[in-house]
């Protein structure tokens, strides 16, 4: 068995895992679809017999017709009520396996690593739990619909049409199989434009994903003309290849639909002939059994070719089935002792070990830190792009853990605190600001849920938030997009700081908290910024070095390490690299 | 829709061709039965076993013939789909080409995306299903009808009847499910939406320690959503029963017609036979066109999405007879301004300055009060709306845009660069730079450090230069403006990513430079423009001052706010 075919099963068989909590419908819908082959194979059988009932001027049995009739009205109207019944069970159980797996994917996203999420495209993981899942529902759904009634059927029609003229039926058995070979013999050999076709799609893709995503940067470099020249070359391969692999693969249909023409023609000349030689005897063929065989020959052809498509259609659901279980099975971040302390209300005592900690094992980054900061204390770090500031962040909020040496909190290191409480006591304000789609109250409640409307006018004032929140159409109930949208940079950052001047936690984080607010606003809320870090142990990023002035430590990194560590005046005073730093800023 | 189908022009031949085999090819099934109940009445009728053998090869001929007039329809089809969907893809974005931004901003690049992919796709399948099948079915089930009446006008009056009913179920039932389909969709978009915001949010979420919350709120929009899949699976799957009892019931008066008729010697065995199989081949047409209106439905959407976008006005031009400046300024502002949306607050009012060639402008202001898009008028990237602006006493309105933004280097706020080598980015400024062209702009923009630590000018940029970091991005695209040695160079905001010892050395390099440009600076820091000829200050969209660094310190509040907010007073004086 092949790799890919071992990975199939082994997916299948995950798949066949969700459908087990509706192992009841399951079984109901197989039974019921049995009943449904069954009857609507019976069907023709009873018209055949109609039809021979007629057979000419004087020889109508009209009774025997009209009950025939009767009988297979009924039938019919069973058949298709017990089909609407099979549809929307397949209906129910697809689309809850289906929600069942994503549910799922989600949950495991909360619980993955940061490390996890940091190094995989948004658009990636989205993809796999929407766009994967959805493939796989179509597959899912034309599996349970065709396949198992495609199998049901040919087993049927089979078994009916042996039971009419058993040396009839052999010439439907031993030629139909023909059609399966024409469909594989094309299938493998369109594959390779199919495969060609998708690279080539892909190309274009990420191409226009590219360009079109950035198009103001091609109109102000005039690269218009070119671009459309580099479009055309891939759009005419993509021609190319794309008439290929849709003419090719459209032959199967034509292929076998004329398998199956000739199958016809042999039943009915096999059927004709067998008619003529039995005309008289005591088991006459008579015209009603060829009618029903011709019509079941068509019957059982048909799924043979809906299988074949079926089944590409399935292997694709499965290859998409796979991507999304893969996700699942990530591991997740290690849990939390069950032993864990609960951190409330933490002082804002911090320790850092000896810490060391690196993304990729071949470039480490942060290396024997030591960092010891007592209750209420205002650390400042600052340093070149990529010296390790945020990678501090990570540590101290637990995102990632160290790889050698500890963080610890009041004493306790962090990996045996709760990672929850641990960050409850963090207040967070983060350079990319990130606000949920909702109104401004929802997104301002995030750390507070039960905050009254007093609290959270105070909150907005403090933050000067409180006057454009106002102006908003609908103010606190403005329903804002996606990230914000149609806010600014620095007004989505105020209501970020907002959103922590409402909940107030012990400790507090500030990542370049300002960077995208003008000045004399962030003039204006250093007040409430300074009454609220009073007593709080504050972290500060900053480029900008008047706010970190005031900083009891300020903390030089580079390279991950701590290479100046002081009050402002005391690193001025050593003529170092923040002093500088802090210079360049005048310089003329 | 009808737009679109002039790029069907050149496949004319094809569209036509097409269909019309696939017709010929329904012609020889629809014999199909006749040759059957010619074989019952003729051949058993009279035991004429030549007669079945002859008939029997007669339906393997018809097979055959069949087959290749399919054959020939599935090329012409695919090759018509195909082709169209080239010309509309070209079309479609050599149109975005010409979008301004304004039309850009409205319309947002991610739906732009995905109608020139998945629109696109979706629009290809439709039309390669639509040549082959659309007119297939209609044709065979119209055709099974006509030739019911040339075996018997009164047997094929049931046909007359069910046909009407059978299209009111099927467009019914479609009718009702494809708002419901919308609507799927749009729940669909939805657990999107949340899937993207929770990755997007993560820090943020985690810290709240949101993770349940986000899972109860997720799996309730995943619930609405299945729970809409099964409503509408449950009407859609009415769609195949009811139409199996029409057709059924269709057949048992058709049996009873044909009884009575054959009762009577009017018609034989055999032709109700080929009544009962014509409407067999009914029911089974009817079961692909289900299908077939499925996909063209959602094709027809797709193509109304891309005719939306092709009906968006395109192509800046010059405009002519437009009164002219002094051509002594190298860039002048006279009452400019721009309102982006009508009805909107203006974005700008009443802006007026005027800039020699070689001199540097700082323009800067808070968050939202204007400097880009103050910026962005000079290469006409956004049309101002009231006032004038002119390059060397040109109306920029009156200038071909491209000559114009030839002239224009402009180093954008957020650094993007492109796939491929670090060379092919430079040369984006301009083609033709030699080597020793690039570097100069790579030492200017203090980038020579970046290009070296890569690995030389032939090093591998990956998609929007994830491979560099911010700072050596942001360097590149300056260089990226440089290298075309414009007559106006524009840095939005463009060393926000720089340290300040490095911001500085590049605003050295620039004020060294021999052919200096001028210079736009746009910046929240006045340390990176105070050395300007002169200084514009904003301030929610109007000029709020202007002058140079000591005048404005003097004169204008606002500046001297956003000075001491980012200097100690000590150091103001000194």
């Amino acid at each position: 068995m092949s790799k890919a075919q071992k990975a199939e099963k082994g997916t299948l068989k995950k798949v066949l895992n969700y459908l087990r909590p509706y192992w009841a419908l399951v079984a109901l819908s197989i039974l019921l679809s049995a009943a449904v082959v069954g009857l609507t194979l019976y069907v023709p059988v009873l018209i055949g017999r109609a039809i021979d009932r007629i057979i000419g001027p004087g020889q109508v049995d009209f009774a025997a017709v009209m009950a025939l009739l009767i009988r297979i009205g009924v039938i019919v109207a069973a058949t298709a009520g017990i089909q609407w019944l099979v549809n929307s069970i397949n209906n129910k159980i697809t689309y809850q396996v289906v929600r069942d797996v994503r549910d799922q994917a989600f949950r495991r996203l909360q619980i993955l690593p940061l490390s996890y999420i940091d190094s995989h495209p948004v658009g990636g993981v989205v993809s796999q739990v929407i766009a994967d899942v959805d493939q796989f529902t179509d597959g899912l759904l034309l599996g349970f619909t065709q396949l198992f009634t495609g199998v049901v059927t040919i087993l049927g029609t089979l078994v009916f049409m042996l039971s009419i003229r058993p040396g009839i039926a052999a010439v439907v058995v031993v030629l139909t199989p023909l059609s399966f070979v024409v469909a594989r013999f094309i299938a493998t050999h369109t594959y390779s434009f199919f495969k060609q076709q998708s690279e080539t799609r892909g190309e274009q893709t990420a191409f226009i994903d590219e360009m079109l995503g950035n198009q103001k940067v091609v109109k102000a470099f005039g690269q218009e003309a070119k671009n459309v020249e580099k479009f055309d070359e891939i759009n005419e391969r993509l021609e190319k290849c794309s008439l290929k692999s849709i003419f090719y693969s459209s032959l199967t249909n034509p292929c076998t639909r004329f398998v199956n023409n000739v199958v016809y023609a042999a039943v009915a000349l096999a059927g004709a002939l067998v008619c003529v030689a039995s005309a008289g005897t005591a088991a006459p063929f008579t015209v009603g059994s060829l009618s029903a065989l011709l019509s079941y020959a068509n019957q059982y052809t048909k799924p043979f070719n809906e299988i074949s498509g079926v089944v590409t259609e399935l292997q694709n659901a499965l290859a998409c089935a796979s991507r999304v279980f893969k996700l699942i099975a990530e591991p997740p971040q290690t849990p939390d002792d069950l032993d864990a302390r609960v951190l409330e209300n933490a002082a804002g005592r911090v320790d850092i070990d000896g810490a060391a900690f690196a993304y990729s094992p071949d470039k480490p980054l942060i290396e024997n830190l030591n960092l010891h900061v007592k209750p209420g204390q205002r650390i400042a770090i600052v340093g070149p792009t990529g010296c390790g500031k945020t990678t501090l962040i990570n540590l101290l909020m637990r995102f990632y853990d160290v790889d050698a040496g500890a963080v610890s909190v009041e004493g306790t290191d962090v990996r045996h605190i709760t990672r929850r409480s641990l960050r409850a006591n963090y207040g967070m304000v983060l350079q990319d600001t990130w606000l949920k789609a909702g109104t401004v109250r929802e997104n301002l409640i995030l750390g507070k849920p039960g905050a009254t409307d007093e609290e959270i006018i105070a909150a907005c004032k403090a933050a000067h938030a409180h006057s454009f929140i106002k102006r908003l159409p609908d103010g606190y109930d403005t329903v804002i997009g996606e990230d914000g949208g149609q806010l600014s940079q620095g007004q989505k950052q105020l209501l970020c700081i907002a959103r922590i001047m409402l909940c107030l936690p012990p400790m507090l984080i500030l990542d370049e908290a300002t960077s995208s607010i003008d000045t004399r606003t962030e003039i204006r809320i250093q007040k409430a910024f300074n009454t609220m870090m009073e007593g709080r142990t504050t972290f500060i990023v900053a480029h900008r070095l008047s706010t970190i002035r005031e900083a009891d430590v300020i903390l030089v990194m580079r390279d991950g390490h701590i290479i100046e560590q002081g009050d402002h005046e005391t690193l001025l005073q050593k003529n170092g690299f923040y002093a500088k730093l802090y210079n360049s800023q005048f310089a003329a | 829709m009808k737009k679109l189908f002039i790029y069907l022009r050149d496949y004319r031949k094809e569209s036509v061709l097409g269909p019309l085999f696939k017709l010929l090819e329904a012609g020889f099934e629809l014999i199909v039965p006749l040759v059957v109940a010619a074989i019952i009445d003729k051949g058993i009728g009279s035991g004429d076993q030549e007669y079945i053998i002859k008939m029997c090869l007669v339906l393997v001929a018809l097979g055959l013939v069949g087959l290749f007039c399919s054959v020939t329809a599935q090329y012409f089809a695919a090759k018509a789909s195909v082709g169209f969907v080239k010309k509309l893809r070209h079309a479609l974005y050599s149109h975005i080409q010409g979008f301004s931004y304004q039309t850009l901003d409205k319309v947002g690049i991610s739906t732009l995306i995905t109608r020139m992919t998945s629109d696109m796709n979706q629009v290809q399948t439709g039309l390669n299903l639509a040549l082959r099948l659309l007119l297939r079915s209609p044709f065979v089930v119209f055709g099974a009808m006509i030739m019911a009446f040339t075996i018997d006008v009164q047997a094929a009056l049931w046909f007359a009847a069910a046909i009407p009913v059978l299209s009111v179920v099927v467009f019914g039932i479609m009718l009702m499910s494809i708002p419901l389909y919308k609507k799927v969709q749009g729940l669909l978009d939805k657990v999107l939406g949340a899937t993207r915001e929770n990755l997007t949010g993560v820090r943020v979420l985690r810290a709240f320690g949101k993770e349940e919350a986000e899972i109860a709120s997720f799996e309730e929009k995943n619930e609405a959503l299945t729970d809409m899949q099964k409503y509408v699976g449950r009407i859609s799957a009415l769609m195949n029963p009811v139409t199996y009892v029409i057709i059924n019931l269709a057949i048992l008066f058709l049996i009873h017609t044909g009884a009575v008729r054959v009762e009577a010697g009017l018609i034989t065995q055999g032709a109700v036979v080929a009544l009962y199989n014509y409407m067999s081949q009914i029911l089974v047409e009817l079961i692909k066109l289900a299908n077939l209106i499925i996909n063209i439905t959602k094709s027809v959407a797709c193509g109304k999405r891309i005719q939306g976008v092709l009906d968006m006005p395109a192509g800046e031009t010059a405009e002519t007879g437009l009164e002219k400046g002094d051509s002594k300024y190298r860039v002048q502002f006279v009452h400019a301004g721009i309102c982006y949306n009508e009805g909107a607050d203006p974005a700008l009012t009443d802006v007026s300055f005027a800039v020699l060639p070689g001199e540097t402008v700082g323009v800067i202001g808070g968050t939202g009060s204007g400097k880009s898009t103050l910026v962005n008028l000079i290469p006409r990237f956004y049309e101002a709306t009231e006032g004038r602006v002119f390059i060397d006493g040109q109306d920029v309105k009156a200038v071909d845009p491209a000559e114009l933004r030839q002239r224009v280097g402009v180093v954008p706020q957020k650094a993007v660069l492109f796939k491929g080598t670090i060379r092919d980015n430079l040369r984006w400024g301009n083609e033709n730079a030699s080597d020793e062209d690039i570097m100069q702009a790579v030492r200017i923009a203090q980038a020579e450090d970046v290009v070296v630590s890569k690995g030389g000018l032939d090093a591998p940029v990956e998609q929007g230069g994830r491979n560099l970091s911010g700072g050596q991005r942001q360097r590149l695209t300056i260089a990226r403006a440089l290298v075309r040695k414009p007559d106006i160079l524009i840095l939005d905001d463009s060393s926000s990513a720089l340290d300040f010892a490095t911001d500085a050395a590049l605003r050295k390099a620039l004020r060294e430079m021999d052919e200096r440009p001028t210079v736009f600076i746009v910046s929240q820091r006045t340390s990176s423009i105070q050395q300007a000829d002169q200084i514009i200050v904003l301030d929610d969209g109007k000029a709020a001052g202007a002058g140079d660094h000591f005048g404005l310190l003097e004169t204008c509040p606002v500046y001297r706010e956003i000075y001491e907010s980012q200097f100690k007073k000590e150091a103001a004086r000194a």
